[in-house]
This record gives structure tokens, sequence and C-alpha cells, in this order.
């Protein structure tokens, strides 16, 4: 399942902010979207009309046991509210940050001798974790997202240590406007992080290379 | 890349309430001849900013609660006071009270009595900001906001409707059949502001507060569908239209250059003050003419570059009040002045001609 034809059948969790543009962004892109808040698909289904027309409000559960990928975007305080069962073998895209200024701290991120997203794994044993669009903003995912081919097209890192699921996002992050830069595994997920080198910067692929061998070096 | 249609609707939508125009500040630290003034003195510049902005004609002046060095202003309400007490006409209120680290009970009685004491002239607008240093400060956990912001605004809608108040619930100590005073004696509107959450538009339509959209940077057109949500979600909830507001950053002076040179200092240096903890990267040159430009969120230039863009971006969003969010930290009160002045003498005059222009076609 490398390739799905037609594109991936994601599901998101979160109707915030961000998960409505990367519904927004992902629906655009003809992949088939479900997305899901904490509690009932009523009480989202208005928002998701109007600011991610075409993409289905349902309940988490639901939409994650038939998605191709699931798309984590809530804040990462949040994390402990999902159930890791329903989550158990899909590939899940993390796109969360730990930006304790913002959201407040938690204690057992506060380690710096692993990335967030490994945590994350530990959190939901059994998925296959896969982190990226977590170092654009909602805005600048928005804003920057262009067909294959543009000049203008900016890079987006992707980081996983499952190669199949990796391969799986690659292609999502491409089909939703933006060139996929596999990274490695989940513990270079560093370089994506609020501390990294690419945070916060819309760069081509080129550019976006240069930025992470600086760092590498 | 999304919304950003300007169709006719939206302008009808627009025009069932009074263009407004306001400014907002932050308490922005001022400089002089290169060095920080105190905070006391910043505070009575504000003030004196309220004052002048009364005398060229503007509708509005709001403070933004803040608790830093840079943005030294707490307790806005006491200098929205002061400014009512020196003024007649022009409308004062919060940009914005952080409701989720107070007391919704007290925050109603700070603004009933501000629109007491000013004659019916005080507005609320209720949102977190930009401001996060409130909830260390009073004890209260950023992880909750939301749960926060969703309990004290369910209680501050039920103290705006007046009469004995019972209500009880996680985030704050039952009340039962209180009256809470003083009482209003004129309508005091409420805004939410909101910066992208959609839970706080669906919020604002479900009590029937007005919207305020921050847009503090990217391009405006990408918070139309806010207000289409917005418009949706009022008559979902049954509520009759309200009016929708956008707060922007910006500056104004004789000419582009001279306004661009004077803000780009002060821009620069804040927000790569706050780059590392809100996640802004330090912004370069190419950043910023992008962000100034037509499709940028900065509201800086001469008169006319600002009324062209003030006017387009209240006809994109279907708004119909702007609020110039002046100043930054580092700037020097007399540009602060001159910009007040060219603000309300000729920018909203450019602005209503535009629009009216418009709306006759």
């Amino acid at each position: 399942m490398t390739q799905v034809e037609g594109g991936p059948k994601v599901a998101i969790l979160g109707a915030g902010h961000v998960g409505t543009v990367i519904a927004r962004l992902a629906a655009r892109a003809g992949l088939p979207v479900s997305v899901a808040a904490s509690g009932d698909p009523d009480e989202i289904a208005l928002t998701l009309s109007v600011l991610a027309p075409g993409t289905a409000a349902r309940w988490a559960a639901e939409a994650a046991s038939d998605a191709d990928g699931v798309i984590l975007a809530i804040p990462l305080h949040r994390l402990s509210q999902i159930e890791p069962a329903a989550l158990a073998g899909k590939v899940v895209i993390d796109m969360m940050n730990y930006w304790p200024e913002v959201n407040g701290h938690l204690a057992e991120y506060d380690r710096s001798d692993i990335t967030s997203s490994e945590l994350v794994v530990r959190r939901l044993a059994g998925s296959r974790v896969v982190k990226t669009f977590n170092h654009l903003g909602y805005h600048q995912l928005d804003e920057e997202a262009r067909p294959a081919g543009d000049p203008q097209r900016k890079a987006l890192g992707v980081a996983g240590d499952d190669p199949q699921a990796v391969a799986l996002v690659t292609q999502l992050v491409e089909k939703i406007g933006f060139d996929a830069v596999p990274i490695g595994g989940l513990s270079a997920g560093r370089l994506l992080q609020p501390d990294g080198p690419v945070f916060g910067k819309p760069l081509g692929r080129e550019e976006f290379e240069s930025a992470l061998l600086q760092v590498a070096v | 890349m999304t919304g950003g249609t300007e169709n006719e609707e939206d302008l009808k939508v627009n025009n069932a309430f009074p263009l407004t125009f306001g400014l907002d500040t932050f308490g922005d630290l001022n400089h002089e001849s290169g060095k920080p003034v105190s905070h006391a003195q910043t505070i009575r510049n504000v003030v004196e900013q309220g004052v002048f902005a009364d005398e060229v004609g503007l509708d509005f002046f709001g403070i933004g609660e803040h608790h830093t060095d840079d943005f030294p202003m707490p307790a806005a309400d006491v200098a929205l006071a002061a400014i009512a007490a020196r003024t007649s006409r022009i409308h004062v209120g919060s940009a914005v009270t952080v409701l989720s680290s107070d007391d919704p009970v007290r925050v109603f009685q700070r603004f009933s009595t501000l629109n007491a004491l000013s004659n019916g002239r005080a507005e609320v607008v209720l949102g977190r900001g930009s401001s996060i240093e409130s909830f260390p400060l009073f004890g209260y956990n950023l992880a909750d906001y939301e749960e926060l912001f969703d309990a004290k605004t369910a209680l501050f809608a039920e103290l705006m409707k007046g009469g004995r108040v019972t209500w009880s619930g996680r985030m704050r100590p039952a009340l039962v059949n209180q009256d809470v005073v003083p009482h209003l004696d004129a309508p005091m509107p409420v805004w939410i502001g909101v910066g992208g959450s959609p839970n706080s538009v669906i919020r604002a339509a479900r009590y029937g507060f007005n919207l305020m959209l921050a847009i503090i940077g990217g391009q405006p057109s990408r918070f139309a569908p806010y207000s289409e949500l917005f418009r949706q979600a009022l008559a979902r909830f049954e509520q009759p239209a309200r009016p929708i507001g956008v707060h922007s950053p910006g500056h104004v002076a004789e000419t582009d250059e001279q306004a661009k040179e004077e803000f780009w200092p002060a821009y620069r240096d804040i927000i790569t003050r706050l780059g590392p903890s809100r996640g802004f990267p330090t912004p370069t040159l190419e950043f910023y003419e992008r962000e100034v430009g037509p499709k940028g969120a900065l509201h800086v230039g001469s008169p006319q570059t600002v009324a062209e863009k003030v006017a387009r971006n209240l006809t994109i969003l279907g708004a119909n009040r702007f609020d110039l969010k002046h100043g930054m930290p580092g700037m020097t009160q007399q540009s602060l002045l001159k910009s007040i002045e060219l603000f309300g003498t000729r920018v909203v005059p450019t602005v209503r001609e535009i629009l009216g222009d418009r709306v006759a076609a």
C-alpha cells in the first residue's frame, strides 16, 4: 500500500484553525476527506461546509477506521484524549508541536534527548507515525500550497521510521501542494521542531535542503 | 489562495451597519531620543493618543491587555476611563480583554462602570489576543485555554442579559440569583476577537456577539470564509445580523517611504524578540515588503495607500468596522500622533469615499 490509487483517503482529527485548513487543502487536491472533532459531528458540520467544502464530518473512530492516513491536527496537550486503539496499525501524521510558551508545559516533553514525535509514538504504540506539516504555520500552509512544477512551490520535510508509511505520506504531501523531502527517521524530526532551522520558514526544496545541511554539519 | 471574492451580497450585509473606524494599542512602550520612556509615561501617552483620536473624529479607541515590559498595559480599563473622562464622543473599549484569565463578573463590572461614566460609549472585545503572559501570572494553565474561554464567555453572555444571574460551571464558583451591579443603562457592544479559531466564530454567533477578525499576518482575504461562517452561524442560531470588524496593524505617514521607514525597525525588533516564543522567524525586508504590499496584513503607508487597502479589506471581508492597531514598541509618541492625525483626517474620509463610490456604482 505504498501508493494509493487516486490518492490516500484522509481522516483529520481536529476541526480548529489547523484542521480546517489542512482539510480544505486535501479536499481541494481531490482526496476523500473526513474530519472529526472530540465530539458529535453535527457540531462541526456547519464549520466544515463553509471552511472546508466537500469534506465529511464524522465521529473520530469512524473516520479513522477507513482512512489510509490519519492527520493529528490537535494541540499536543490533547493527545491524551485520543484512543490509541482507534489508530492501531494506521499511518498517523503528526503535525503537532511542543510549544510550551503557547500551549503550556507538558513535563514529559520538556526533555531534550528525544523528539516530540518519538514521544507521540510511545502514546500511540501500534501506529505508524510520520511527522510533517508541523514546521509551517497553518496560514502558511494555506497560502503556499501550489501544484507540482510551480517554481514557487515550497518544501515540507517528512520524517518517519516506517518506509511504507513515509511513502504514503510523501504522496499525500505532494498532492496537497508541497515538495515532500524525506529527512530520515522520527529522531531526525528534531530538524522540523520549533527550535530547528526550517520552522516557520516557507522554503523551496533547494533552500530547504541547504538549511538542513547547515545544521547537520 | 482561498476566499477573497468580492460580491454584491457581501456589500449588502456590510451596509446593514454604519462604517466605523478605530485605533487599537497594546500600550506599546514608547521611545524618545532612542531610549525607552517609563511604563508610567507610556500609559500617559496612550491616554493622550485616545483623546487625540477623538479630536480627529475617530469612532473608537481600544486598548489591549498586556503584561510585559514591551506592552506595560495590564489595566486597560483604567486608562480607558481616563480617556472617557476627557472626551464626549469616541467609543472606548478593550482590544482584547483576556477573559480566560479573568473573572467574567469582574470584567462585566469594570466595563459596565466604564459604560456608565462614558455615557454608553464602552465596548468589550473578548479573546486571547497574543497575550499569553496573563496565564502564568494569574495561575492559569494555557492548556485549559479553550475550556476557560468557553465557560467564561457563557457566563459573560448571561451577565449581559441583565437581571439576576444563576449560573454554575467548572471554571468559577457558582452564582445563585445574584444581582451583579452596576446595571447597564445603555447598550454595550460585545465582540469576540478571532485570530483563526472557527470555534470562536461559532461562539460569537451563538451568543449574538459581534465578530472582530484579528489579522496580524498573511493575506487578509484568507479570513473571508470566517465572515461567511459567522453569517451562516448567526442564521443557524436564529440571531439577527451582527457587525464584523477587522483589527490589523499599521502606521500612516505623509509618504509610503516615510511610513515604512518609521515602522520597520520597531516591527523587526519586536517580532525578532517575540519570535522564539511564538514561532515567528526573524523578519526579513523581503517579508516586510510583502506584508506591507497590497495582499499583506500590515497597513503601512501614505494615507492614500492605507485607505485603498482598508477599503479593499473591508469589502473582501464583508466588514463594517476597521481598527488600525497603531504603534509598535520603540516608536515615538510624535510619530504615533502624526499617524493618528493622518488616519483620522485623511485615511478615513478616503475609505468612505472609495466605499461610497463602490456602493453607488
